[in-house]
């Protein structure tokens, strides 16, 4: 160890720090370009003819005209030359050329009578008469994405995102009558409805994530989303906790809700994102079923935000004002309705693994912020209360669950 | 040939720079779908539950360089060494000598080659081939002559020839029988002379029979094979349609049908014919995948001679359909001008390629517009003529 450090230490001797810092990058930059350049000596070519990979992005259905956005997700350009379908040769335009580079998109204007209702599948025919599939499952049009459009996806977001979570935080009060054994017990129970949301938005993430690119990604998407957001919370959380501490104040009841806010509403953002693409590709119907079920789902997260006011009011928190728990209903709610638009407008599979990803991270930081309020007198996390708080909280998900399967 | 229906590349373009103005993703979407509305021009009508054809259209191939399949791009046919157009009235009688016995010797050299085809425009297909071309040469002979056909396998694979008709095992071309006297299977870089009488007179094909069977008829090693009667057969303007396929992305179904290889080409290309003048189609099926194939022309009906082995034909109809290596000669006349069109009956593969029109009347005289036009009007076809 010392013999090495030595011979650093006299390998660069007299040089700036930031030089020795830049001498290796330097000497990357110039091998790769000497690499790229002799076009990869001694390796050869590839062992056998180029694998087509191409993904189909976002399909968009106008009268008599069927948008397919591609993206090459394999490592040689792609040629798009015949598009057929269910089975016909079709006219077509391709927006952005017909060779579509690797990592990029193409978008191809297909000439096609297509009728609601009906199942089309279509195959897209390269130059080497390789083929790509994309599935039409139900045709309907793509609503347009005009003001009344955005307006309908905001009433949809504020439908189940917004009123219920603002209904549910209505059981504030009511928390303020429980005792505090009472009290763990609802932490407990907004901890199984947390968990339940982290493990269904992760597995829907997945789900978006396996139609997606595999070069941007894929599944690794929804774990870094959630990694990412698990960290920047945390981040966020040190650097609070170090100015509450510089300024004395013991809101910790606020905080924690504020957190389970933020958590929920990134987690809303991903639903609305479902929510809302599902509702362009004609997947979902508007129906009052629909709605009445989320509000129900969701009217439980609103108990999530007020549990851990109620447990920071009886530690010697001060009584919360409206227009602070207007603020987290908002917080939570909100991201809804731009999930929505997102989700309606500018679907992206790999955008919306990531955000599923984010929903993820940011509950499991919010669990693991929360998790200490189920402590029983004997400082017990998993007791009896708890343990029972946790399985309705997550019994409860379940089954309000299942009115809303998108 | 069909004008394409409303896009316009000049527009798309604007929807290029806005998006690279815009940047994020979120922001690109409602651009690109806004834009759609601009193309439709916001005209509530075309926004009918039952969405209509596109139709209208004044945009030009200049505006419009990627054009569909269907839309009037074809395929190199000079890349490709062999035109459809030129295929169907190609009839190669071989080289013919008097024996001592007084029989005619009717002599063909064929080379297997792999060549890479273009069987859609711009979908290339690494194709096997008899002299570079698919369907390979039509051989006509004469009945009870004496045929000598010698085959080279200049391919990667082994092949063989293997005629339909009445023949000795070891000239039959199939791997396994016939090797001791050098026949059956036919190595890459060898030669074999398969030899016998052209027996009986009619309709048949020849392909390879290498194993795997499918995959040596699929990639384009087969051939229509016409033994005339003695007597022959009534004058006529005759024609070889072999109905064929391409599995591209072998999948084991085909992507592209057609008659003579290439999709759409009789749509493109119209085969003339006169008016009144007895025309006689060679139908041969050699699709595979598929089990059954069929032929069907429009406003009119033809004699059908099954095999063309009799000189009396079993029916007079207007739909023929076909089994694997089934073939059968048909008769009719056109009593009117215009644009016919013949295809499948099995809308699948007419909409996949075979569908041609014949074009009646003096053909120095017609326009390609008018089967042009007709065509457009199809669900497929999409869009005006040009």
């Amino acid at each position: 160890m010392e013999a090495e450090a030595r011979a650093e230490r006299s390998l660069g001797d007299g040089l700036p720090a930031w030089a020795l810092g830049a001498i290796p990058l330097a000497l990357i930059a110039v091998a790769v370009g000497v690499f790229a350049l002799l076009g990869g000596p001694g390796l050869g070519d590839r062992t056998g003819p180029p694998v087509e990979e191409v993904a189909v992005e976002r399909t968009v259905l106008r009268p008599g005209e069927i948008e397919l956005t591609l993206r090459n997700d394999g490592p040689d350009a792609v040629r798009i030359a015949q598009v057929a379908v269910n089975d016909a040769y079709a006219p077509f335009a391709a927006e952005d050329g017909n060779e579509i580079g690797r990592l990029d998109s193409t978008t191809l204007t297909i000439a096609y009578p297509w009728i609601e209702g009906e199942a089309y599948e279509i195959f897209v025919l390269t130059a080497t008469g390789g083929t790509i599939d994309a599935e039409i499952p139900v045709a309907a049009e793509t609503p347009e994405a005009d003001a009344g459009f955005y307006a309908l996806m905001a009433l949809l977001g504020i439908y189940v995102g917004v009123i219920p979570v603002s209904l549910g935080m209505l059981w504030l009060p009511f928390l303020g009558r429980l005792g505090r054994r009472w009290i763990g017990a609802v932490i407990a129970f907004t901890i199984g409805l947390l968990a339940f949301l982290a493990v269904d938005a992760g597995l829907e993430g997945l789900e978006i994530a396996a139609e997606a690119p595999a070069a941007f990604g894929g599944a690794a998407l929804v774990f870094l989303g959630a990694l990412a957001a698990y960290l920047a919370l945390a981040g966020v959380d040190a650097h609070l906790a170090q100015r509450r501490e510089g300024a004395g104040a013991a809101t910790g009841g606020a905080y924690l809700a504020l957190l389970v806010a933020i958590g929920i509403g990134l987690h809303n953002l991903g639903e609305g994102l479902a929510i809302g693409s599902s509702y362009a590709t004609g997947a979902l119907a508007l129906g009052a079923f629909l709605v009445v079920g989320f509000a129900i789902h969701n009217t439980t997260e609103g108990l999530a935000i007020v549990a851990p006011l109620r447990e920071g009011a009886d530690g010697g928190g001060e009584r919360p004002a409206l227009p602070r728990l207007v603020a987290l209903g908002l917080i939570a709610g909100a991201p809804a309705i731009l999930g929505a638009w997102i989700g309606a407008s500018a679907f992206n599979p790999s955008l919306a693994a990531l955000l599923f990803g984010v929903g993820v991270g940011a509950i499991v930081r919010v669990i693991v912020q929360i998790a200490p309020s189920m402590r029983d007198g004997s400082g017990r996390l998993l007791n009896s209360t708890a343990v029972a708080g946790l399985l309705a909280g997550i019994a409860v998900m379940y089954v309000t669950g299942l009115l809303v399967a998108v | 040939m069909c004008q394409n229906h409303r896009v316009s590349a000049k527009p798309a373009k604007e929807g290029i720079s806005r998006r690279r103005l815009l940047g994020g993703a979120a922001a690109a979407a409602p651009a690109v779908v806004g834009l759609g509305s601009l193309l439709r021009g916001g005209d509530g009508a075309d926004r009918a539950r039952a969405a209509a054809p596109a139709t209208g259209g004044h945009t030009g191939h200049a505006e419009f360089p990627h054009a569909a399949f269907a839309a009037g791009a074809t395929v190199d046919h000079r890349a490709n060494g062999f035109d459809p157009s030129d295929l169907l009235r190609d009839f190669d009688y071989g080289k013919t000598r008097r024996l001592a016995s007084g029989r005619v010797l009717r002599e063909w050299e064929i080379v297997a080659h792999d060549k890479e085809i273009e069987v859609a425009p711009g979908v290339r297909y690494e194709a096997w081939t008899y002299n570079g071309r698919v369907p390979g040469p039509t051989l006509r002979a004469r009945e009870g002559e004496s045929l000598r056909i010698r085959f080279v396998n200049a391919s990667q694979h082994p092949h063989t020839m293997h005629f339909h008709g009445i023949h000795r095992a070891a000239v039959d071309g199939m791997p396994g029988i016939g090797e001791r006297q050098g026949g059956g299977q036919v190595q890459p870089g060898e030669d074999f002379i398969y030899e016998f009488d052209a027996s009986p007179f009619g309709l048949h094909l020849y392909h390879c029979h290498v194993a795997p069977l499918a995959a040596h008829i699929a990639r384009g090693l087969y051939g229509a094979f016409v033994i005339d009667p003695k007597q022959g057969r009534p004058e006529a303007d005759e024609m070889v349609m072999v109905m064929n396929g391409f599995d591209t992305n072998f999948d084991l179904a085909n992507e592209v049908y057609a008659v003579n290889t290439v999709g759409f080409h009789y749509v493109n290309e119209p085969i003339a014919v006169k008016r009144g003048e007895l025309v006689r189609i060679y139908l041969v099926n050699v699709l595979e995948y598929d089990p059954l194939n069929s032929f069907h022309v429009h406003a009119n009906f033809f004699q059908h001679y099954p095999t063309g082995t009799s000189l009396q034909p079993s029916e007079l109809t207007d739909t023929v359909i076909q089994g694997q290596g089934q073939r059968g000669i048909l008769e009719l006349e056109f009593p009117f001008d215009g644009d016919y069109m013949f295809h499948a009956h099995v809308s699948e593969f007419a909409e996949l390629g075979w569908t041609g029109f014949f074009r009646v009347g003096d053909p120095s005289s017609m326009s390609r517009t008018a089967a042009a036009a007709a065509y457009c009007k199809l669900p497929w076809g999409g869009g005006s003529p040009s």
